[in-house]
């Protein structure tokens, strides 16, 4: 059933040589998980716009023949990523990957969400204290990793490695970010409490982080805090990150709301149209903003589950299972819909509702990671256990 | 020591239709044995069974006796002794005066209400609906600090907290906001010092639990094993009690039918499993709806549930890491009481490896930031406004209430704390409660200032920059 020749090379897994024992993984590389919550309908993003059911199960909500922005045969962009994400496909920088995700069949957001940060073996205990990106973060030793978020995500648990920095954590969305009203005296007044302590090496951290943000967006910073109106949400949050992560942090972590379509969706515009508008937006603006970073950059975007491949009687999707994930980098050989694929239509539907799952995510990061890092099969193992790595050679 | 697992029978039953909010007043304790009244000694008590002293708490363990005042804790009366302001800010809210069957069904009408409208319409309206499901989620946060700040009774909303969080819910999931305010008032603060067999069967018939961990759904022939296994695997037995798989089934089969009606508890006989069970090798004896006071009874009662809870209870009391010899020695008080939570504590604050812990635990942001608000304010009753700060203050520090989107609750160890943003939003918290003093706070911590820290306070160049580096000052983190 498969309908195209794939890329799909298996990572040659050469034994360690002796010589390679830590990797020496080039500080430049760059990494970025974006992370959309809610499981967001992939069917009308990268509209399968060759097939027929697509259009016959989809009356309400299907994106139109000709509002659609051909990538080739059989795949298209949501219109209102033109601007955005299309333009990123033409220039090279921009790849998808259908039918990608877990094989978690819970359906719920929750377990969901946990299985893909966790990434762990499914079947067995899960382990809350270790996610796929503190394990990576520790294969790397020196990397300077942080969640754009308040809470550390799971995705990020676990110890840190001697001698590497913790992770740190900051929200840079509109409402959370103000100046830091602690100055720098007070900050070196407080480190100066904890100088021998063990909490000495994350306090210092969380200033000298404090410190770059200030540094790197404390006039925008100052901008926003005297006009409530600024620049919108992800966009905001994007152009902020890109500072950041062009400056000295190089393994990152955002998560976005707002895809849980069960109502009301919308087709060609509506509530997805302008909710994937503005993610498009900031995408851009966030490889726009990397600068010559960007060529050294790549983004993943993921999301815990695709959806019901038919509309639901409420102009939604109710929760499904296979999903596209997106990579975009600098440096991609991008312009391209990679790994295992079938026809979409009735027949190849999982449990005759939604999108399989072909290309699991673990083995397609493990993939990833091992091109950007140049991480081999035993470090590769201790971010993915038991996971053989799906190179879908985008890099 | 392949003893026969015995069942603690009725208890459970007795309190399965239990509704009311008041908690049975308890034949009062003997002062507990603790020799030492010292004032040194009695403000770390206070750091550690309470929210931070204060100066009504310091006078009550002053004038009662270290032994007394903690005898008076884990009893305490059955009406609240709040300060009369702060009890009618509590009796405005919305959640005190009108019922949680009354508020869900208007919300669920409200949602009903949706489907006749136009797109933009319904728009307006769904907003309008989650704001609301927000502001009754906020009340019960609100009411939440408000007496963990105020109460007398620290103790009783010390483990209310800490019940809440063992038996966490997510209040983002679903209707959860409307019903969270009502599971801490009726399921959980009645029984948090007193039986956890009473405790886990008002959890397991209340919406909130049943909702967040999709037991709603779960009936005969199409199964949902989530609330199932975390009960065993979170609630009693812990994750290597001895169950496997099978039991986790059969549990599940056990609780099918066990759902929510708008609001409240409701259990659908036709959505019931009545097959045969057999639960950790034991047969169900019971048929329907009385199956779940069985298995509840004999989780409640299974030796890894003691140990699996005292464990927990250790960890948060006395370290993050527990001696085996305490969390044996609280077991067999959890045992020989038939869970008695109070009994159980009373071997913990009892026990010399409480004494010799004192001052060692690191504050999560909670602990942190209502002891600093009460070391602070000194008694004052601070203004809803400030009630709110702090409520965006735990959601800045990572930590906000009923915020926990995984079951397992919040960690009880400091490395989950110690991330550099949330130490740097610590220290802004810190210059937050600080700066809105006046006066310079009183250098007299439970535990007792380094030369380092000295030094450094010396250094300030004035009050207010005193105290915020007296709130940051790693002796401050420590309870």
């Amino acid at each position: 059933m498969k309908r195209r020749a794939f890329l799909l090379l298996p990572l040659a897994l050469s034994t360690v040589s002796t010589a390679r024992l830590f990797a020496a993984p080039s500080t430049s590389s760059r990494f970025l998980l974006v992370f959309l919550r809610g499981g967001y309908d992939a069917a009308n993003v990268l509209i399968p716009h060759s097939s027929d059911y697509y259009y016959q199960v989809r009356p309400n909500i299907a994106v139109p023949r000709d509002a659609v922005l051909k990538l080739d045969s059989d795949w298209a962009l949501h219109p209102a990523l033109r601007e955005s994400l299309y333009a990123l496909w033409l220039r090279g920088e921009a790849a998808f990957v259908p039918f990608a995700g877990s094989h978690d069949l819970s359906r719920s957001h929750f377990e969901s969400q946990d299985t893909l940060e966790l990434g762990q073996p499914l079947g067995g205990g899960r382990g809350y204290d270790s996610g796929f990106m503190g394990r990576l973060a520790a294969a790397l030793g020196a990397s300077r990793a942080i969640a754009f978020t308040n809470n550390m995500p799971l995705a990020f648990r676990g110890p840190t490695p001697e001698g590497a920095k913790p992770v740190a954590n900051i929200a840079l969305g509109g409402a959370g970010l103000r100046p830091a009203a602690v100055d720098s005296r007070q900050s070196a007044l407080i480190s100066e409490m904890y100088r021998d302590s063990k909490l000495g090496s994350p306090v210092s951290e969380g200033f000298a982080m404090r410190e770059s943000v200030m540094r790197d967006l404390g006039s925008e910073m100052e901008a926003a805090g005297r006009n409530a109106i600024n620049a919108r949400g992800f966009e905001l949050e994007a152009r902020r990150i890109a500072k950041l992560m062009q400056g000295e942090y190089n393994l990152g972590f955002v998560d976005v709301g707002g895809w849980d379509t069960h109502v009301g969706e919308g087709g060609q515009t509506g509530q997805l149209a302008t909710r994937l508008e503005e993610l498009g937006r900031g995408l851009s603006a966030l490889a726009q903003g990397m600068g010559s970073a960007w060529r050294d950059t790549v983004v993943v975007v993921v999301s815990e589950f695709g959806r019901t491949f038919r509309e639901n009687g409420n102009r939604g999707t109710d929760h499904g299972h296979g999903s596209v994930y997106w990579v975009l980098g600098g440096s991609l050989k991008g312009q391209r819909v990679v790994g295992e694929q079938v026809r979409v239509s009735q027949g190849t539907l999982f449990q005759d509702r939604d999108y399989p799952v072909l290309n699991e995510y673990r083995e397609l990061l493990a993939g990833v990671f091992a091109r950007v890092y140049g991480l081999d099969g035993a470090q590769l193992a201790r971010v993915f256990p038991s996971v053989s790595p799906k190179d879908v050679a985008l890099l | 020591m392949g003893k026969k697992i015995l069942g603690w029978g009725a208890l459970a039953l007795l309190t399965a239709c239990a509704t009311g909010p008041q908690r049975v007043e308890r034949e009062p304790l003997p002062a507990l044995a603790w020799a030492d009244d010292s004032h040194a000694t009695q403000l770390l008590v206070l750091n550690r069974v309470s929210f931070g002293p204060n100066p009504a708490s310091l006078k009550e363990i002053e004038s009662l006796g270290t032994g007394a005042y903690l005898a008076r804790q884990l009893r305490p009366a059955a009406e609240p002794r709040l300060p009369a302001e702060v009890q009618a800010t509590i009796d405005s809210m919305t959640i005190s005066k009108r019922s949680v069957v009354d508020l869900a069904s208007e919300l669920a009408q409200r949602q009903q209400a949706l489907r006749g409208l136009s797109f933009e319409e319904a728009k307006i309206q769904r907003q309008a609906y989650q704001q609301e499901l927000t502001r009754l989620a906020r009340e019960s946060q609100a009411r939440m600090l408000l007496r963990a700040l105020y109460s007398p009774d620290q103790l009783q909303e010390e483990m209310t907290w800490f019940w809440m969080n063992h038996f966490s819910v997510f209040q983002n999931k679903a209707n959860v906001r409307v019903l969270v305010g009502d599971y801490e008032e009726r399921a959980i603060r009645p029984h948090a010092l007193g039986r956890f067999g009473d405790l886990l069967t008002a959890v397991a018939h209340h919406p909130a639990m049943l909702v967040y961990l999709d037991n709603a759904r779960n009936s005969a022939g199409r199964l949902n094993e989530n609330y199932a296994r975390e009960l065993m695997e979170l609630h009693t037995l812990g994750v290597k009690g001895g169950y496997n798989q099978a039991d986790v089934q059969e549990l599940a089969r056990v609780l099918t039918g066990f759902s929510v009606r708008e609001g409240e508890f409701q259990f659908y006989p036709r959505r019931h499993d009545f097959g045969p069970k057999t639960l950790l090798g034991r047969p169900i004896r019971s048929s329907g709806e009385r199956e779940l006071a069985e298995a509840l009874d004999l989780l409640a009662s299974h030796p890894s549930t003691s140990r699996f809870v005292s464990r927990k209870l250790a960890m948060h009391f006395v370290s993050d890491d527990p001696p085996e010899a305490l969390v044996e020695r609280m077991a067999r008080a959890f045992r020989a009481s038939e869970g008695d939570i109070a009994l159980t504590l009373r071997a913990m604050f009892e026990s010399p490896e409480f004494r010799a812990s004192l001052g060692g635990k690191f504050k999560d942001p909670l602990h942190y930031m209502v002891s600093a608000v009460r070391f602070a304010a000194n008694g004052a009753v601070i203004p809803r406004e400030d009630v709110d700060r702090m409520i965006n203050a735990l959601a800045g520090m990572g930590q906000p209430l009923y915020g926990r989107p995984t079951p397992d609750g919040y960690p009880l160890t400091r490395t989950e704390w110690t991330s550099p943003g949330q130490l740097a939003t610590r220290f802004e918290v810190a210059r937050g409660v600080g700066y809105r003093r006046v006066g310079r706070l009183s250098d007299e911590l439970p535990v007792p200032l380094s030369d380092t820290t000295r030094q450094t306070l010396s250094k300030a160049s004035d009050p207010k920059e005193w105290n915020l580096l007296l709130l940051s000052s790693p002796e401050f983190m420590s309870r």
